[in-house]
Order: structure tokens, then C-alpha cells, then sequence
């Protein structure tokens, strides 16, 4: 009666979830005898070669694999701590947060490179840096701005061309939008000028790095701020109409990082899919180009622009200075 | 009751481990304390700048606390250990941000922060607090903030100083132990070397010790000298005492028994006769018993002051048998040494010839004229000194008894003697390591043999 009662529970309280998840899908191992449930703000199409890799390598462990947004990961892990086992998330500030806050479970068989990991328990397994993406079409016959400067400079020279054909993350509704925007703002003022300059031409807001592409192949928008890249780079009908540009100032770079949840009862599995992840096996064996360049394969040594798992990235998740940095970053795009 | 004897070196020794000991365990336990108050202070050091950064960023905009925190005031927190950390910022009462109940906001304005060890979030941590006033309209407000970090850096710097500081003190152990085991030897060593060279010694030496000892030890040298001096003066009395008594008594009752002689050839009376005769018997006794009384006591004394040299038995038979040739020439008997070359031993030359002439001196008194008394000295393995003779040999049931003080046999007759004899040789034998074994051979006649040792 009891077991009947948890089922009934359980299923309640995944169709109550069921709202919060932009995706749900089980990949379905062979000889599967245990489900491992992941939560991600990766979508499932890009993610589903590592996941079909993992289960190659781990037949009897499926994967139940729901994506939501960075920030309403850590709603859903608030809510209900044992809904899942791992997290995978490009939020990296979140993901330390989760960590500190004690919620990751320490892992002492993972072996990932020191710099790359956070009290043995968040781990990153991607270098994604932030882009600058233009329509090709809309910069024929005009330099190519290579840093955030000419970029600057290329806006202001013909504002009426650029008017609400510019484009960047919403960093109230995108945790990786945010995470972005504070580093930018941490390394440069560049970054408030550039703002400045976008709020001026009325920039849209996006949620996501894929609305964006999709927004610049269509010719909708000519230039997009802190977009992941690799997204644009393999995506075969908008690959010959953009360019992605990586800032040579300098490139804010990303971690995708993964933490298995403290409240698991599925420790060995999941520690197998970290150690996976970490390992960068995927990234060998998958086809080439693929949207998440792992550590330490697409570039050797890391790229100066990553940003380091530690303490300070807890300094933007404080209410006062989030309140404080969205008042001055609406207040430079919203004129 | 005597308590059991306890060795100095071993005192000495564990007395300077046990304080190695004691001081290895103090250096760790001081190092420790000292270097959790070093890292408790370096880790309060930084929670302190942390608290500071965050305090100088806050202002106060409409009476509402407006907090820019820096970058720098939690990554400061760093560590290689990766520290989690907390903090909370209060306004007067309220949570303006941060983890709710790390700290609570206190009234009192404390610049410099306030420490405290807690648990929070499953895990010991350190907070420091502060709080202030800020001016504002239309009255101040107060502020506190807390940074907390939990402590496994601390317990990791911790751990490899004590795994330092305990290997460090185990060496210095060792070392000390090392060292108080060199100590107590050396220390001990010149009373081990007068021990020594005084054990070496022979039995008559008495001469002082003269070698430099150290002061704490001179005290027990010159006790000991004065004692060795002492016992030297009474031996040498003794000595003399026996020789003179010895004297003192034989030579009157020589005088007597020749004035009896003398006499009994005047007097022709044969009850008179018989009597001088008894009185020349009795003086015989006497002067026999007065003689072997005081060689039994020079045996006695001899004994104890045991004076082994290197000496041959067969020498020592032999110069016996060459005084005695006239005594057993006297009542016809053949004197004859058996041996088969020279027997040497450590032994006292004084003492055996003693026992060897009592031995000898018992076969010529108890043996019947015109036999043969051999004396046989033979080596195996033990040296041994036979006396045989022809005669009635000892008594049967009294062979045991006859070693005894004073026992004499049944078959004496009217032989002169005081039953001391084998008692003398028996000491003799004994004081040598050895013993004295009586015999009756098959074809009659007595067996005495003198066993020695080496
Ligand atoms: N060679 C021997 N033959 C027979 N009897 C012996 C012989 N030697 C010793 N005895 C017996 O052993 C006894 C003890 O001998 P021991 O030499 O001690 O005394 P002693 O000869 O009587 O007196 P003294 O002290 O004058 O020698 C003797 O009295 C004698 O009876
Ligand atoms: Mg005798």
C-alpha cells in the first residue's frame, strides 16, 4: 500500500513539475535497470549524441533527461530535492551556488584537472566562449568588427541601418545572459558603452542563443551580443548566412558544469556520467563541430577568458548587487 | 628483607626517555595549539578584510541601504580547499540579502568584527560579524553584515602540521632516547671500571685504588680504601696470630714431654712408668690436636681468601714424598708417587699440601708394616690426588662420618690423632671446586681420593 502511495506521489509530483520543463525525454538503455534523472538548461537535441554515448557505454542505465532554464533549475531543486540526480547547467554562478549552498554531492573517484572543478563536487566539462554573431548579408561592404570597440564604432557610424536590427540576451530572464553580462561588466566598462550604444538602437531582448540565430539567419536582426557560437556554427541553414565573431579583447567563456544532487540514491551511475562528461570522450567520438567543444579538445591551453569556479561568482547572485546591476544595465538599454 | 636491587643505568636511562617523552609530546601539542591560533588567525584575517569590503561598499540612499558587494570580497575566500561561504546583510532587523539565520543583527556597533566557530549548512564554520551605524534620514540605521567560511582549508593546513610537528617530535624522541641510552653509560662507566679492576684483582691484593675517578664517586673510593685498609691490617694479624699461637703452644709441651722422657728413664717403678708413659700419650694428643686444630684454622681462614696460583701436583706429591721417605722408612713402608707427568692447576700450593700430607700421614699411621703406600696423581679429566695403602682400611659403617670434625674410626687402636685429617682434606678439596671421596680397594686397604678442579 505504502509503495502504491510513493508511486502515486512520485507521479504527482512529476505531472506537478511537468509545467516547469521546456523538454522531457527518457533515453531508453537496452539492458536498462535503473534511470538516472538529469536535469538540464542544455536542449535535448544537442545534448542527445552524449547522452546515446553514455548509454553505449553504460547499457543498463537509462537517462531521463528534462531541460529547463538555468534559473528555474534552482526553483525546481528548492522544491523538490530528490527529483533528480544530476544537474547539468551553463549557469555556472547557479551551479556554484547549488555547491556551496551544500546541495552537490562530493565526488572523490572524478579526476578532472584541477582548475575545472570545485570542491570535488562541480565539475566542468565545456569551454563555450560568448560570441558576437552579424548577418553576413547586412555587413557585405563593411569592416568586420573584431572587438567590442569596432563593434562600437561600426554601430554609431550608421545608427539608422542598426536601429532595432540588434539584439542581445534578456539578463533578467536568462541565467547565462546574466552570468555573461557580469563578467563582461567585471572585465570591462566596454561593456556599459556597448549597452549604451544598444540601448540607443532599441535592441530586442532574447531568452536563448537559439532564438537569436534563428532571428539574425532570417535577416530580422544584423548583430547578436553574447551568443553561444557553436550554436550558430552547426546549424547548416544558418551557418552560410552569419559570422561568428570571438572578441579579440577579450572572450568570455563559459563552462558547462555538473553536479550530482547530495539527496541521490543513484551515486555510482551518476558519478559514471561526470566522469564521462569529464573526460571528453564524447567530443572524440561525436561528429565533428559539435555544439559543445569539451575541455581541453577544442583548445589546449584553456582559453584566458574563462571564467574560474570560485566564491566570487556568488558576488552577482547577492539580491542588493543583482537589483544594483539590473537597475544600471535597464537603465543603459531601456532610454 | 632485602629489597630487590634496582639497576641505576636502567633508572638513569628511563628517567632521561620518560622527560624525552614528555617533552616530544609538549613541542607537538604546542605546535599544534600554536599553529591552530596561527591559521585560526590568518583565516579571521581574511573574514575580516571580507566583512571590511563589504562594509565600506554599503551606503545609504532614502533611508535604504544600497550594498555594491565587490567582486573581490568573496574571492578573496578562495581556498585551496575550496572553502564554502555564507554571509548575511542585515538593515537594522531585516535580511537584506544573504543566508538567513547565519547571524543575527546586534544593536551594538562593533567595527572590528566579532568571531565565533558555529554549525551552518551541515558544516562547522567561522563568522565574522560587524555592525555599524550609518547616518541617514530621519534617523540612522544599522547595519550588520557576516561572512562565514566553513573550515576544511583550516583543517587541512592543520592536518599537515601536525603530520609535521608529529614526525618532528617522534625524530626528537628517538634522538633523545638515543642519546639518554649514550648518557647513562658513559655516565656509569667508571664505576663499572673500578668494579672491574677491583674484581680483577687477587685475594691478597689490599692495595688502595688509586685511579682518578670522578668527585661524585670519590667518596665510595676512599670508603672503599679505607676498608681494604683495614681488612689488610686484621688479615695480616690473623696470620701472625695462628703462627704464634701455633708456636706458643707446641713449644711448651715439646719441653714437657722431653722432661717426661727424661724422667722415665730415671724411674724404675712400673706403675710409675706407666704413668709417665699415659702423660707422654696424652701430651702426644694434645700437641697433635693443638697442631691440626690451627692448621684446620689456617685451612679455614685460607679458604676464604682462596690464593690459586699455577702450580704442578705432581711437584707438590713429589716434595712430600721426599720429606715423608724417612717417616715411612721409620715403620718399613714403601712411599711410593705414581704419575704420568706433570699435572698443572690453579690452586692454593699451601693448602693442597696440607691435605695431601694428611692423607699420606693417615696411610702410614694405619697401615701395618712392610707395604706400600702409593701416591697417584692423574688428570682425568679432573685432577685427582689418590692415597693408597695395604691396610685394615676404613671402617665400613663409618666411612661417611669420617670427614666429620673430630670422628675418628673405630680401628684406631691406640693410633695418636685428633679426627681432623680428612676434615682438612676434605675443606681443602671443597674450597678447590672439588670434593674429597673415601674408598676401601678389593684386595684390602684404604682409598682416599683428592678430586680438584681445573
Ligand atoms: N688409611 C687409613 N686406614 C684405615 N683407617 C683410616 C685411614 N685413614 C683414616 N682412617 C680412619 O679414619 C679416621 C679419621 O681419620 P683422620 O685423619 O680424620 O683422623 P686421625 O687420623 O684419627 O687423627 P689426625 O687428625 O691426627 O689425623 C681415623 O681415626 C681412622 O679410624
Ligand atoms: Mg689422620
Amino acid at each position: 500500500m505504502r509503495g502504491l502511495a510513493f508511486v502515486a506521489l512520485i507521479l504527482w509530483a512529476g505531472l506537478a513539475r511537468a509545467a516547469d520543463f521546456e523538454e522531457r525525454q527518457v533515453f531508453d538503455a537496452p539492458e536498462a535497470t535503473q534511470t538516472l534523472r538529469v536535469l538540464s538548461s542544455t536542449d535535448t537535441d544537442s545534448f542527445a549524441p552524449v547522452l546515446t554515448g553514455f548509454i553505449a557505454q553504460n547499457p543498463s542505465v537509462s537517462i531521463d533527461y528534462a531541460v529547463a532554464g538555468s534559473a528555474d533549475i534552482v526553483d525546481i531543486i528548492a522544491q523538490c530535492g530528490d527529483c533528480f540526480d544530476v544537474v547539468i547547467s551553463s549557469a555556472m554562478d547557479l551551479q556554484l551556488k547549488l555547491a556551496n549552498d551544500g546541495l552537490a554531492r562530493r565526488l572523490p573517484d572524478v579526476d578532472p584537472s584541477a582548475g575545472s572543478q570545485w570542491r570535488q563536487s562541480l565539475f566542468g566539462f565545456t569551454h563555450e566562449p560568448a560570441t558576437i554573431v552579424l548577418n553576413r548579408a547586412a555587413f557585405a561592404g563593411r569592416p568586420m568588427p573584431k572587438t567590442r570597440q569596432e563593434l562600437i564604432e561600426a554601430l554609431r557610424a550608421d545608427p539608422e541601418f542598426f536601429r532595432g536590427k540588434v539584439g542581445t540576451y534578456d539578463v533578467r530572464l536568462s541565467g547565462l545572459g546574466y552570468l555573461f553580462a557580469t563578467q563582461d561588466a567585471r572585465t570591462s566598462e566596454t561593456y556599459w558603452r556597448l549597452m549604451e550604444v544598444f540601448g540607443s538602437l532599441g535592441a530586442l531582448l532574447y531568452c536563448c542563443s537559439g532564438a537569436m540565430i534563428d532571428d539574425l539567419a532570417q535577416g530580422d536582426l544584423f548583430v547578436a551580443y553574447n551568443v553561444l557560437g557553436s550554436y550558430a556554427a552547426t546549424r547548416p541553414e544558418t551557418r552560410e548566412k552569419v559570422t561568428i565573431i570571438t572578441p579579440t579583447d577579450f572572450a568570455t567563456t563559459m563552462m558547462r558544469t555538473v553536479l550530482v544532487l547530495d539527496t541521490t540514491s543513484q551515486a555510482e551511475a551518476a558519478t559514471n556520467l561526470v566522469r564521462y562528461l569529464t573526460s571528453g570522450i564524447w567530443a572524440e567520438t561525436d561528429r565533428p563541430g559539435y555544439p559543445l567543444p569539451a575541455i581541453g579538445v577544442t583548445e589546449v591551453p584553456p582559453p584566458a577568458g574563462v571564467v574560474t569556479l570560485e566564491p566570487g561568482l556568488l558576488v552577482y547572485l547577492d539580491a542588493l548587487k543583482r537589483s544594483l546591476f539590473l537597475g544600471a544595465w535597464s537603465s543603459a538599454l531601456e532610454q | 628483607m632485602n629489597a630487590k636491587p634496582r639497576s641505576l643505568r636502567r633508572r638513569l636511562t628511563l628517567t632521561l626517555i620518560g622527560g624525552a617523552a614528555v617533552l616530544a609530546i609538549l613541542f607537538y601539542m604546542v605546535i599544534r595549539l600554536y599553529a591552530q591560533q596561527i591559521a585560526q588567525q590568518s583565516q579571521d584575517r581574511i573574514l575580516e578584510a571580507s566583512v571590511t569590503s563589504l562594509l565600506d561598499a554599503a551606503v545609504v540612499r532614502d533611508g535604504q541601504i544600497e550594498l555594491d558587494v565587490p567582486y573581490a570580497a568573496f574571492a578573496m575566500l578562495d581556498t585551496p580547499a575550496d572553502d564554502r561561504v555564507f554571509y548575511a546583510i542585515y538593515q537594522d532587523q531585516t535580511l537584506l540579502s544573504g543566508y538567513a539565520g547565519l547571524e543575527g543583527a546586534t544593536a551594538q556597533t562593533r567595527r572590528t568584527p566579532a568571531f565565533s566557530t558555529r554549525d551552518f549548512a551541515g558544516a562547522q564554520v567561522r563568522v565574522a560579524t560587524v555592525t555599524q551605524t550609518l547616518p541617514a534620514n530621519p534617523r540612522p540605521v544599522s547595519l550588520t553584515i557576516s561572512v562565514a567560511q566553513t573550515r576544511d582549508s583550516l583543517a587541512g593546513t592543520l592536518l599537515t602540521i601536525s603530520i609535521n610537528a608529529a614526525v618532528f617530535g617522534g625524530a626528537f624522541f628517538l634522538l633523545a632516547a638515543g642519546m639518554a641510552l649514550w648518557t647513562s653509560a658513559s655516565t656509569l662507566r667508571p664505576l663499572r671500571q673500578i668494579a672491574e679492576s677491583v674484581a680483577r684483582r687477587g685475594p691478597s691484593d689490599l692495595r688502595p685504588v688509586t685511579r682518578t675517578v670522578p668527585t661524585e664517586l670519590s667518596p665510595l673510593v676512599s670508603s672503599l680504601n679505607a676498608l681494604m685498609t683495614r681488612l689488610n691490617l686484621s688479615l695480616t694479624q690473623s696470620e701472625t696470630f695462628i703462627a704464634e699461637a701455633a708456636h706458643r703452644v707446641r713449644t711448651p709441651l715439646a719441653t714437657v714431654r722431653s722432661h717426661a722422657e727424661v724422667t722415665l728413664m730415671r724411674v724404675d717403678k712400673d706403675e710409675n712408668r706407666q704413668a709417665l708413659r699415659a702423660m707422654i700419650r696424652a701430651i702426644d694428643e694434645s700437641s697433635r690436636a693443638a697442631g691440626q686444630l690451627l692448621d684446620h684454622a689456617m685451612v679455614t681462614f685460607r679458604r676464604d681468601q682462596l690464593e690459586r696460583q699455577d702450580i704442578d701436583l705432581v711437584a707438590i706429591c713429589s716434595d712430600i714424598v721426599d720429606r715423608l721417605t724417612p717417616v715411612a722408612d721409620m715403620m718399613d713402608l714403601d712411599l711410593m708417587l705414581v704419575d704420568q707427568g706433570p699435572v698443572p692447576v690453579k690452586a692454593d700450593p699451601i693448602l693442597i699440601q696440607n691435605a695431601v700430607r694428611n692423607l699420606v700421614d693417615n696411610a702410614l699411621k694405619y697401615s701395618p708394616p712392610d707395604k706400600v703406600v702409593r701416591i697417584i696423581v692423574a688428570c682425568d679429566p679432573d685432577p685427582t690426588i689418590t692415597v693408597t695403602d695395604q691396610g685394615i682400611g676404613f671402617p665400613d659403617d663409618q666411612i661417611d662420618m669420617l670427614s666429620n670434625r673430630f670422628q675418628r674410626g673405630n680401628n684406631v687402636k691406640d693410633t695418636v690423632g685428633s679426627g681432623l685429617g680428612l676434615t682438612i682434606a676434605q675443606d681443602v678439596a671443597e674450597a678447590h671446586g672439588g670434593h674429597l671421596e673415601l674408598k676401601n680397594l678389593k684386595g684390602g686397604g684404604a682409598c682416599a681420593v683428592l678430586h680438584l678442579s681445573h
